[in-house]
This record gives C-alpha cells, sequence and structure tokens, in this order.
C-alpha cells in the first residue's frame, strides 16, 4: 500500500498547539507511508485539490487526514477520494482537534498525542479494503410525530410537495400549545386566526392520514424503510360516525373532568371535545370520569347521540404503518412551578402559570375571555408577573434560558392593560432577551405604551394578606427591596422537554441532552437532522423555540425529507457485517443476538450457516464479538484493524 | 511503556461512535481542558468492544483501558451496550485472575451532549491511573495462552 498522510492546521487551531511539520515528518516512518505533509486547511478546495493531486503523483491508494473529528468532515474527505478515483473507504482520519489540539496547550505532550493517532490510522488503514455500497428502495411515504405548529407546517410543505403523510398526535387535536395561545408576539395575531386554517388544511388534505390520540409504538427498519406501529388509544366514540356536533358534552352528568386544553382552569365533562376549533372535531370520553366506564351506569351519551357513536367496549388498536422518513416535532411542557415552594404554586389560588392566564385572556377560555381570579371570580387591578420560572435556575436543574418568555410576558402585559384598562402590572425580571424580529420594540411598548412596571430583581416570597398577595422582592438596578401588592400572580413558566420525549428518542434511536431533548446532528450545520439517517427534527422538540423558528424548522425539515426522497434508490452502507462461509460453524449464537433480525440461518452443502441480510444490517458489531470463530466481521471494524489500532498504540 | 520520560501513561479508550465519542467531540469544541495521556479508538458501539481488545491491550502495554458508550437505554443500535455491559461485567472479575489490577479498568456511559462529563471521566480516569503507577510487564508471562484461554471463555 500507499499511503499519503496529510497533517492539517486548522489555520490556528491545530496548528496553534500542535507541531504538525513535526507530525507529518513522523509520519514518513510510519510503514507504507510514501507520502505525508502539513496543510493549511484540508477541507478546503485547495487543500483538497492538493489531497487529489498528490494521489495522481505518488501513486497513492490510501490517504490519512489528520484533522478534525471524522463526525465533521469523513464524508467531505471520502468524496475527495472518489473524485481522485480511489475507493472511498481506503480513508481513515486522525482526530487531532477535539481530542487533542483544543483540550491540552501542552506542544510537545500534543504533538506526541496526535503522531500517534496517526501511526494509529496508518496500522488501520493498512488493514482497510475496498467496499462497495449496493442500492435499495426508498418508501417516500414520511411520517410526522407531534401535530403542533412545527409539525403542521412539516405535514403541509411534505404533502403539498406530493408526498404520503401520517401525522400522529397524541392528543385528541392538533394544535399543540399554540392552539391555547389567546394572541401572539409580538403582532398580536389571533393565534387560532392563523393557526385554525392551516389546521383545516391538515384535515383536508388528500395526502395527509392524521392519526389523534395516537402514539408511536415501535419503530423498526432504516432509513427509506421504516416499519412502524402506532397505538391508536382508545376513545371510546366511533370517530368514523361521530360528527362533532357536541350534544353529548352538554347533557353529560359527569362535569368534573380535568379540564386538559384549559391547563386546568375549570373542569369540563367526561366525554368532551377540547375546543371549538379542534381538528379533527371528534369527541373524546375520560375513562376516568365517565360514570358509565367507571361504575358501569348512565350511558346518557350513547342514549342521546344522534348517530349511535358512542364505544363503551372499544379498546386501544395497533396499526402498521411503512415510511421512509420520520419528522419528531414533540414539542415541549411546561416547568412544574410548583417546585418554588416561595411563591405558593399549588398552595395559593391567584398564583397561576402564564398558559393558564393564556387561558382566561382567550374568548374560547373558562371565562369567556374576561381576566377573573380563580379564588374569587372578581377581575384583578394589580397582575405580578414573574419571569425566570424554571429558566436559567440551575438549583432546579433548568440552567437554560428558555427563550419566549421575556416575550409572552410582555404581551401579556399588553393584554392584560387592553382587557382592564385601569389595572397595573408589574414585570420582575432578570435580563430581557428579545432577539428577534421587532421583539425588543414589542417589549419596549409594554412598557412606555401600556406603563408595565419593570423591576429588575428577583422575588423572594409570596405571601396572601387581606384577600390579595404581597410579593417581596429586589430592585438590584435600585438596590433595595420592594413589596408589591398582587390581585394575581402569573408565573412565566419556562420550557422543559416534552414528557416521554427520552422513550421516543429510544425508539427513534436519536440521542438526547441532559435535559430531555432531542440532538440535532450537529448545532450549527445539520439543525433539523439527526445522527440517525432518515430521522428529523422540528421545533422545541430539539429546545424551546417561538412560533416563528418552529415554523422555519417545519420547513426546513419537510425540505430535508423531499431532497432525500428525490432520489429513486439510496446507497446502503456497505460498513455492514459478512460471513466467512468456511469458518462458520453455524451455531446460530449470531442470529439470536442481533438486534435487527439481520442474520438468517441458510445451508451450504448440507451444512448450516449464518448469512447476513446487507440492507438489514445497521453495523454495530454485536455479532462479530459474539462468534466463537470470528468468523462473522463487521467490515471496516475488523478484529484485524481494530487490533491493528490496539497494537499501534500499545507496542509491547 | 514511559511516554514522554514518563510525564504520560498509556491509557486507550474505546468509545462508541453515537455518543461518547461525540461526547469526546463536545468536550473538545467547548475547550475542557483534559489530560493528554488517553488515546481514542473509535467503534460503531460498545457491542463492538470485544473483551479481547481490552485484555490485549494491557498485555500490550496499556496502563489503563476505558471503554464508554450511550446510557443504558439510548443505544443508537437498540442493545449493543446492553451487551457491552454483560461483557464487560464478566471482564473485569476475569481480570484479577490474568494478573491485570482491575482498578486499571474502567467503562461509563458518556452522551453525545456531556461534553463537561467526559472531561470529567477523563480526568478521575488518569488521576487513578497516575496513583497506580505504570502497569507490571507482561514480557515474560505466556501472552498466547493467556489470550486463547479468554477466547475460548467468551
Amino acid at each position: 500500500m500507499n499511503i499519503g498522510v496529510f497533517v492539517c492546521h486548522c489555520g490556528s487551531n491545530i496548528a496553534g498547539t500542535v507541531d504538525t511539520e513535526k507530525v507529518a515528518e513522523a509520519a514518513r516512518s510510519f510503514p507504507d507511508v510514501a507520502f505525508s505533509t502539513d496543510t493549511m486547511y484540508a477541507c478546503s478546495e485547495p487543500g483538497q485539490a492538493g489531497i487529489i493531486d498528490a494521489i495522481k503523483e505518488y501513486g497513492l491508494d490510501g490517504i490519512v487526514v489528520a484533522s478534525c473529528t471524522p463526525r465533521m468532515h469523513e464524508a467531505t474527505f471520502r468524496k475527495t477520494l472518489e473524485r481522485a478515483g480511489l475507493n472511498k473507504y481506503l480513508f481513515e482520519m486522525a482526530n487531532i482537534r477535539e481530542h487533542v489540539s483544543w483540550i491540552g496547550k501542552d506542544k510537545e505532550a500534543n504533538t506526541n498525542k496526535a503522531t500517534e493517532l496517526v501511526k494509529m490510522a496508518v496500522a488501520k488503514l493498512r488493514n482497510n479494503t475496498e467496499l462497495h455500497a449496493g442500492e435499495f428502495e426508498i418508501n417516500k411515504r414520511v411520517m410526522v410525530i407531534g401535530g403542533g405548529v412545527a409539525g403542521i407546517q412539516a405535514a403541509l410543505d411534505c404533502a403539498d410537495g406530493g408526498l404520503e403523510v401520517i401525522l400522529v398526535e397524541r392528543e385528541s387535536s392538533i394544535g399543540g400549545k399554540m392552539a391555547k395561545l389567546d394572541k401572539t408576539f409580538p403582532t398580536v395575531d389571533c393565534s387560532s386566526c392563523i393557526l385554525g386554517p392551516r389546521m383545516v388544511d391538515v384535515a383536508q388534505h388528500p395526502n395527509i392520514t392524521l392519526y389523534a390520540m395516537s402514539e408511536v409504538e415501535s419503530v423498526n427498519g432504516f432509513v427509506g424503510n421504516f416499519d412502524v406501529s402506532i397505538r391508536k388509544k382508545a376513545t371510546y366514540v366511533d370517530w368514523e360516525a361521530c360528527t362533532g356536533c357536541g350534544q353529548c358534552m352538554e347533557k353529560c352528568p359527569s362535569k368534573k373532568a380535568e379540564d386538559h386544553f384549559n391547563e386546568g382552569v375549570g373542569t369540563t365533562t367526561a366525554i368532551n371535545i377540547p375546543f371549538p376549533q379542534a381538528i379533527p372535531k371528534k369527541a373524546v370520553i375520560n375513562a376516568n370520569a365517565c360514570i358509565m366506564l367507571s361504575k358501569g351506569k348512565c350511558g346518557a351519551c350513547a342514549k342521546l347521540c344522534p348517530t349511535q357513536a358512542i364505544r363503551f367496549e372499544q379498546q386501544d388498536e395497533v396499526v402498521q404503518e411503512q415510511v421512509g422518513a420520520i419528522i419528531a416535532a414533540t414539542g415541549y411542557d411546561l416547568f412544574d412551578h410548583t417546585l418554588y415552594g416561595e411563591y405558593g404554586g399549588g398552595r395559593y389560588p391567584d398564583v397561576i402559570t402564564s398558559i393558564q392566564y393564556e387561558r382566561l385572556l382567550s374568548a374560547s377560555g373558562p371565562t369567556g375571555g374576561h381576566i377573573k381570579r380563580p379564588s374569587d371570580g372578581k377581575e384583578p387591578r394589580n397582575v405580578v408577573f414573574i419571569q425566570c420560572v424554571g429558566s436559567r435556575d440551575p438549583s432546579v436543574n433548568r440552567p437554560y434560558c428558555s427563550g419566549f418568555c421575556c416575550m409572552y410576558t410582555a404581551k401579556q402585559a399588553i393584554l392584560t392593560k387592553d382587557h382592564i384598562p385601569d389595572s397595573q402590572s408589574h414585570v420582575f425580571y432578570m435580563d430581557i432577551r428579545s432577539p428577534g424580529k421587532l421583539y425588543d420594540e414589542f417589549t419596549r411598548r409594554a412598557m412606555e405604551e401600556y406603563g408595565a412596571r419593570y423591576i429588575r430583581g428577583r422575588v423572594s416570597t409570596i405571601q396572601p394578606r387581606n384577600g390579595h398577595y404581597v410579593v417581596k422582592g429586589a430592585d438590584t438596578i435600585m438596590g433595595t427591596q420592594v413589596e408589591v401588592e398582587a390581585d394575581l400572580v402569573v408565573l412565566a413558566v419556562g420550557a422543559e422537554a416534552s414528557k416521554g420525549a427520552g422513550e421516543l428518542a429510544e425508539k427513534l434511536r436519536i440521542s438526547y441532552d441532559g435535559y430531555g431533548f432531542f440532538m440535532e446532528g450537529h448545532p450549527k450545520l445539520k439543525p433539523v437532522e439527526t445522527n440517525t439517517a432518515g430521522v428529523y427534527l422540528a421545533g422545541s422538540c430539539q429546545g424551546p423555540k417561538d412560533i416563528p423558528s418552529s415554523v422555519a424548522q417545519g420547513s426546513a425539515a419537510a425540505s430535508k425529507v423531499q431532497s432525500l426522497f428525490s432520489k429513486d434508490k439510496l446507497a446502503s452502507d456497505p460498513q455492514v457485517s459478512s460471513v466467512a462461509m468456511q469458518r462458520c460453524v453455524g451455531c446460530a449464537k449470531c442470529e439470536s443476538t442481533c438486534p435487527f433480525g439481520a442474520i438468517e440461518m441458510t445451508e451450504f452443502r448440507g451444512m448450516p450457516k449464518a448469512s447476513v441480510v446487507e440492507t438489514v444490517c445497521q453495523g454495530c458489531g454485536v455479532c462479530a464479538v459474539t462468534c466463537p470463530q470470528g468468523a462473522i466481521q463487521l467490515q471496516h471494524f475488523t478484529d484485524n484493524q481494530i487490533l491493528a489500532e490496539v497494537n499501534a498504540l500499545c507496542p509491547y | 511503556m514511559p511516554v514522554l520520560e514518563g510525564k504520560e501513561l498509556r491509557i486507550v479508550g474505546f468509545l462508541c461512535n453515537w455518543c461518547s465519542y461525540g461526547g469526546a467531540d463536545t468536550a473538545g469544541v467547548g475547550r475542557f481542558a483534559q489530560p493528554t495521556d488517553l488515546r481514542i479508538i473509535k467503534l460503531p458501539c460498545t457491542g463492538r468492544v470485544n473483551p479481547l481488545f481490552v485484555v490485549r491491550a494491557f498485555l500490550n502495554g496499556a496502563d489503563g483501558v476505558l471503554v464508554s458508550g450511550c446510557h443504558p437505554g439510548d443505544c443508537h443500535y437498540t442493545a449493543g451496550n446492553f451487551y457491552a455491559r454483560r461483557r464487560l461485567e464478566v471482564l473485569r472479575e476475569l481480570l484479577d485472575v490474568m494478573g491485570i489490577q482491575p482498578e486499571r479498568f474502567h467503562y461509563t456511559w458518556v452522551s453525545a451532549s456531556e461534553g463537561q462529563k467526559w472531561k470529567q471521566v477523563v480526568s478521575d480516569f488518569t488521576a487513578r491511573i497516575h496513583e497506580l503507577g505504570p502497569a507490571a510487564s507482561f514480557s515474560n508471562c505466556p501472552a498466547v495462552t493467556v489470550e486463547t484461554g479468554m477466547k475460548a471463555a467468551i
């Protein structure tokens, strides 16, 4: 083998703490290395041209690039090799940036480590073989998980592009958090006026199949060929027959069911359509609150339903769907404010969350759009808003900024003045974060035009006194303690990962961070991709986002799916397992350990032998470790290749 | 093997591509300073870690071996790290028999977002290996026998 080694400076990123010239010089003494040099930016156009020229000039048939992480540029350099006419698997990368130059300043130690990583890469490359990708068909259907604004946008964009879309929503209606909002910042648009038509578009689109009250049970397969099981939860109503007339709700005697849509402000009936614009507009029975389902008596709804749609005996149903790509848009949940005992959440009736306040402001909410205190139904005069409840606070494991709370608080302060002109809003804040288009102007309007009093500082306690509350806090600009009398306290709760996000991530085999938010492929360059091919992200499941960003990301994810589906066939990854027939003894241990069922037992001259289904094999290598004969090997990560690396590092 | 006149010891890391290798990258991008002793070998999954690799590293002069992958339940390949956990747990019990101090071996789970945790894992493990000092040489041991025995055992 004629190996060429290219040691990248990455500007000063590597060359600052690694003597790249010395590394390149040392590499010349490694076996099979025919050419070695250092280069300013290996990934740049001239850098890649240099590699191609060297391949031609020195007859190189294997390349090592020592630069950044292969997670960044392995694909780039593999393409470079292909352009030079080499097989792209005759390439290895040594990570001397993330794993060397960026984590230590000792130039001698770094240079030594970088040299050894190059030595290791050369040792592995000497055992590499040419691999050739196969081709497989793709199923051009897409599943969108989550019917919030991001999921709706992604589904509509895909469907408008001619793709068949499966939209899975766990609630009984799509719309997500946005459907619960009264107005949106900074335009003070009516939320349901802009979202409603889009929801209707989803319902009427011939390319979209909507599964509401459904959850993804399992996901198998790989890009282009996912098999999905979807659990349709029992609604106890035949949705084919239900017309959404709502008569059942009027007559249901059980009126104490938790009003999920109104965030627990007030109660609702056991059989319920969550809100007037719901899509699909179908009734659902809450089994816990239903007298018939819990006690076996009643059945009032069944008696008067004009279409006889009630089915008390209905069970969950699991349906199978085949899709080629998946967009996760599962959104977020709101922080549980009762963790802040000093604010009295859960103890004081008039300390409510911002989304509960949103429901009070909404004309379709429980109070018909009149701001009434939950305790006595009176109109408040003094409203205190407390920001950063569950944001930027490591003590409750929420050190991140939720991003949109500053803005919705300003909006709610403006709406409060609109609803009650002689009211006064007070906002306790830490910093105002309003970086979006027209956002800062909007918060200024709240202060200057609507007279909201902004106080910079944290609140220490809220105490009830004579029918209202005393909010004690610091004013860190004045350097004093302040007390504000409040009739109503609104906590601007931050965002956290949606419940069950971790479990879904595991089903989708994507990564999630310590807070449960899904990880993008790269924080800058792959914002909607994941590390699992064919799975994309949209909206707040990736981190807190406002509506414009969620919509933008929904469209971005849809366009990624479109470009994936622009090909009829995809190239399969040849880094899969393969069986050496003569060594296989047919024990079938690999078959039983393979997590994907990618190994089948076949017969060869009357002997049982293992055989790999290459399109199903994901390339984990569990089988290779299991085989007592070393007969099944993961290509590109064979025992010999890995042991060559070990030997290069530990030569005694 | 004395590296850099004894300032470094020989530590080999077997990392899965999806979580811990990404975590080590995240630590790098975040400029979390770490000791320089560790050399990382990238594998698709900790399920690919044959205990034999670990033993071979020790036999060939490693002073410490670290295996790190995705948190249990979070495996890119569904179950690879569960297999790894069982194998490595057994391996740890066997190390003593082979004359390798079990303290020189460690396996852990670090996700791609946990740069800070990775720094901690590397720092702690490197400190532990430095406390133990260089490993005894195996040059007089019948290495082939040990290796064959291991292969039969797994």
